[in-house]
This record gives structure tokens, C-alpha cells and sequence, in this order.
């Protein structure tokens, strides 16, 4: 692997790592505020699918980076700035509404991603979308589910819907950047083009939003920054409470 | 948002293919699809299925606690209706 690739493949894995720990951190955020138990008990279930999936590529940047790091090194022990996440998955919580459009405009993507990993040249890439492919199709059904429901349900849930849309929509063009990273990575195969994950998102998103009796809405000014270290205002307190624990406690075991 | 007037679902979990589905629990939840939902975080997150069901739990009738000696004393003097002079062969599963 020439250096050039390995850097490139270790950002890459670290956007998709990041994407995924930030997200389930967010959802934890949730548990006690759900609606039901039984909700609490979905959005903790996906969050744990999500820290799984952290996980796995977590142990894998640290075996790219090859400087001894295991996955609690790049959890609990980067700055802000050094997450690459895109911004979509670390905006605050809000309501409901917000919960679970925010998690259906990742899903939609997420499944897409996924489903064209499985066929990724590199081996752990692909196994690792095999696995998760299930778990975010899951994922999927459920925060579309409540996308419907929410959008076609009371005039409360439908208003409380269409703020969070119109607040998270500028948040998506970010997913389907391309730098040097994916340059590299889609040439050499192993990672889907961004681009070509646009259309299948696009597809799930109209199709939802239609039983939604939601309107897509026009794409404007796209934030971004996120991938390359740049993050919302609110994204130091998440990592604030992220790493409190590990970085009191250094080394700590149970 | 509260949830607390969302329906409750009784769940049935089979456990793995050729046994019956089995009474796991109940659920909350405003419609059927997601109440299988909730059914399957809940009742099958350590792989204990393979397949679920979800009925309304006003749509079961139960037998009343009061009536308990005339429905089932009766049974209890009558034990040839039990099997248990024959022998079943070894390759018999699930009895």
C-alpha cells in the first residue's frame, strides 16, 4: 500500500467511523427523553449498531495508522477539530421530529453506502458492510416509519416535521462530497462514489417524503467543513461529555 | 410528546423454526408496524428469534380468575387422557 493510499484510506476510514460514533452519541443523548421506554430502548438499539460499527473501523484506522492505537485512541483521545464526521450527524437533538428526520436523512444515505461497500476491494471494508448493511436497513424502516408518521399525522407532528426538515436539510449535500480521499479510494475500488450514492438517496428520501405528505425540499447553500475538521458550535459540548469519563479516568479497565 | 396513551400489543416470539410462537411479553406502541418494531428491540436483542407476532391486547379474551374450578378441576381426575403409555420414539422432537 503506497503512503499516499494509506493516508487516504485512514481519513476515510476515520469520516465513517467518526459518522457513526457521533451519531450514536447523539441518539444516547435521547434515552429517558423518548416518547415511550420502548422508543428509548429503538434509539439505543441503533446507537449501539452505530458503536459496533465505530468500532470495527476504529481497530482498522489504528492498524492503517499503524502507530499502536486501538479504537479507544481515536474515541476518546483526538480534540474536536480532529473528528471528521459530517455535520448532519452532530447536530442537536431538538425534538422528536428532529431525532428522527436527522437519523432517516443518514439512514437513506447509510444504506446506500453501505449496500455499495459490500462489493469494496478491501476485505474489511467489505465484510464490515456486509454486517452493517442489515443492521442500517433496520435502522432505515424504523425513522422512516416515524418520517411518516410524523409527517402525515397531527398538525403538531406535521409542523414539528417540517422545521426539522427545513433545519437539516442544508446538512445533506455534505454526504456526497468528494475530495483527494474519495478520488483515490473510488479509483482503486474501494470505496463507492459519492456521487453514485446521490440518486438511491434521492429515490428513498422522495418515495418517504411522499407518504410523508412532506415536499422535498430545493437544494440552497450546502454547510459543510465537517469532514475536514470543521464542526458545529454545539459539536465541543458532545465531545465534552464523549471522553469525560476516559480522560479522568486515563487508562482505566472495568 | 407523550406516549402514554399508545395502545398496548401483546408480542409472541418463535424461538427458531418447527416450535410455536410463544407469549414474550407486551409493548406500547401507536400502530402495528411499530409495535413488531419495538416487539423485536425488545424481545429478540440476544437472538432469542425468528419470527414475531404482534396482536392488540384488547382483541384478547381471557378466562376469568372465578371461573378457574369449572374450567380446569374437571380435567384433572382424567389422566387417561395423557399419553403416557406409549413410548415415543426417539426421532419424535418437540413433545
Amino acid at each position: 500500500m503506497s503512503a499516499q493510499h494509506a493516508d487516504a484510506l485512514l481519513t476515510y476510514v476515520l469520516r465513517h467511523g467518526d459518522r457513526a460514533l457521533v451519531l450514536a452519541q447523539r441518539l444516547l443523548e435521547v434515552v429517558t427523553h423518548a416518547p415511550e421506554i420502548e422508543e428509548d430502548m429503538a434509539l439505543s438499539n441503533l446507537a449501539l449498531d452505530l458503536i459496533g460499527q465505530a468500532r470495527t473501523l476504529y481497530t482498522y484506522a489504528g492498524e492503517i495508522e499503524g502507530a499502536g492505537h486501538g479504537e479507544d485512541h481515536f474515541a476518546y483521545w483526538r480534540d474536536a477539530h480532529e473528528f471528521l464526521n459530517p455535520l448532519l450527524v452532530e447536530q442537536p437533538n431538538g425534538d422528536f421530529a428532529h431525532v428522527i428526520v436527522r437519523q432517516f436523512l443518514h439512514d437513506a444515505y447509510a444504506v446506500a453506502l453501505w449496500r455499495a461497500m459490500t462489493r469494496s476491494t478491501d476485505a474489511t471494508l467489505a465484510a464490515l458492510a456486509g454486517k452493517a448493511v442489515k443492521e442500517t436497513t433496520y435502522h432505515l424502516r424504523h425513522s422512516a416509519g416515524w418520517v411518516m408518521r410524523l409527517g402525515d399525522g397531527t398538525d403538531e407532528s406535521r409542523r414539528r416535521t417540517l422545521v426539522a426538515v427545513d433545519d437539516l436539510w442544508r446538512f445533506t449535500g455534505e454526504l456526497f462530497e468528494a475530495d483527494e480521499v474519495e478520488h483515490e479510494l473510488v479509483a482503486s475500488g474501494v470505496a463507492p462514489d459519492p456521487e453514485s450514492l446521490r440518486a438511491e438517496w434521492r429515490s428513498t428520501v422522495a418515495s418517504t417524503f411522499a407518504e410523508a405528505s412532506v415536499d422535498v425540499p430545493a437544494d440552497g447553500v450546502m454547510q459543510t467543513g465537517g469532514r475536514t475538521g470543521r464542526h458545529t458550535e454545539a459539536f465541543s459540548y458532545l465531545i465534552g461529555e464523549l471522553q469525560v469519563v476516559a480522560r479522568a479516568h486515563p487508562g482505566a479497565t472495568w | 410528546m407523550s406516549g402514554a396513551d399508545w395502545p398496548m400489543w401483546e408480542v409472541f416470539v418463535r424461538a427458531r423454526r418447527g416450535v410455536s410462537h410463544v407469549h414474550a411479553g407486551t409493548v406500547h406502541a401507536p400502530d402495528a408496524e411499530i409495535a413488531l418494531q419495538h416487539a423485536r428491540d425488545l424481545f429478540t436483542r440476544r437472538a432469542e428469534g425468528v419470527s414475531i407476532w404482534v396482536v392488540p391486547s384488547e382483541h384478547v379474551t381471557a378466562s376469568n380468575p372465578d371461573d378457574r374450578e369449572s374450567l380446569f378441576d374437571p380435567a384433572l381426575d382424567k389422566t387417561f387422557r395423557h399419553p403416557t403409555d406409549y413410548e415415543l420414539p426417539d426421532d419424535v422432537a418437540h413433545m
